[in-house]
């Protein structure tokens, strides 16, 4: 199984290493996860190990509410004893293995050869041990419709000498006449962030198992209380 | 556990478990480790505590002191390993958090009135 692991950003803080040096680190907190399935070749066509993170709410009435589990959520991870899988087991068919845990709130996949992975394992940083720098994946904070100072970073416009209401505009995006149109990719205002972001490379500085909580060495993309996934680096030397 | 509470868990660990007490207005010595070559000395600082800022494991302070004429302010983290001591040398009357108007003094006027308390006049 690829070394990998959910978890949520707590924040950022400073630390002192044995010299004396402070260094500047993201605190996160990375598991205990499930794993909730595992795809395989002959199935999927690809192969990859689903995990899941922190407990969702069970709905309390008959309404169920987005940040309750859905009867198709709860489904995932546990075997509901369904009409329709008790015809289908009767029929031969055998049911898929289920994780049989509390359903999850965040769950993504991480592509890689699955052998050893369990349906139902227990996924803690623990198995990050020996790992000494890791990708994390990430959703920035979202920054609206922003212009190109902000976006780009462009340099905008003069302050005087004749400049009028575009003090913050880019320059020209082209040419005249020929071609008569823009070139793709020229960098315009639009949408910033709130983007799914990768930070690659980052250092593992300490493993806390004890508090499920592990710190990397620099920023991680997105808001405290973000969801992050973490994974082994694959970034060589 | 919510994140603040965790966030103080993992400064705790790199924290000085006990903080040399002095307040601002004080005249310490902040004695300093300092790598030579790699032949470690101690380096002392000697000056007026004119700010403390930040929390947690970001806690500076600022010591100021006029050599030759100059003022010159270090800014020290209170936790760093590198900080070995901080004695107090002697303690100012002061009314306020931060003495930043002691640097537009110069001559006698940097001077600030003794306080003494009990624990001071004990140590001497």
């Amino acid at each position: 199984m690829v070394k990998g692991i959910l978890g949520v950003k707590v924040g950022m803080t400073q630390i002192y290493d044995e010299s004396g040096r402070a260094i500047p680190v993201t605190v996160l907190q990375a598991g205990p996860c499930h794993v909730l399935q595992l795809k395989t070749l002959e199935r999927d066509k690809y192969e990859a190990v689903q995990l899941g993170f922190l407990d969702k709410k069970r709905p309390r009435g008959r309404r169920i509410r987005p940040s309750q589990a859905s009867r198709s959520e709860r489904g995932h991870v546990a075997n509901l004893g369904s009409k329709r899988a008790k015809r289908r087991s009767a029929g031969g068919v055998k049911p898929p293995e289920k994780a049989g845990c509390e359903p999850k709130k965040f769950i993504r996949e991480l592509r890689g050869p699955v052998d050893g992975a369990k349906v139902g394992q227990q996924v803690t940083v623990q198995s990050l041990e020996g790992v000494k720098a890791v990708d994390v994946v990430g959703v920035s904070k979202g920054r609206g419709y922003s212009g190109v100072m902000r976006r780009h970073n462009f340099a905008g416009q003069r302050a005087s000498h004749g400049v009028k209401k575009v003090h913050r505009h880019a320059g020209g995006t082209g040419m005249s006449a020929d071609p008569s149109r823009l070139f793709k990719g020229i960098r315009m205002a639009g949408q910033y962030g709130n983007q799914r972001n990768t930070v690659r490379n980052l250092k593992v500085v300490r493993l806390d198992p004890e508090n499920h909580l592990l710190l990397v060495r620099g920023a991680v993309p997105g808001p405290s209380g973000g969801y992050v996934v973490i994974r082994e680096t694959n970034k060589v030397g | 556990m919510n994140k603040q509470a965790l966030l103080n868990k993992v400064e705790q660990t790199c924290m000085k478990a006990e903080v040399p007490f002095f307040e601002i207005g004080d005249t310490v010595d902040v004695h300093t480790k300092i790598l030579e070559g790699n032949k470690e000395r101690v380096q002392i600082f000697t000056g007026t505590v004119i700010a403390r800022s930040g929390g947690g494991t970001r806690q500076m302070f600022t010591v100021r002191r006029i050599v030759a004429g100059e003022g010159v302010e270090r800014k020290f983290p209170l936790h760093s390993p590198r900080i070995e001591k901080i004695e107090v040398k002697r303690s100012g009357v002061v009314r306020r958090a931060k003495l930043y108007f002691l640097r537009k003094r110069v001559g006698k006027a940097v001077r600030l009135k003794e306080r003494r308390t009990k624990q001071a006049a004990n140590s001497r």
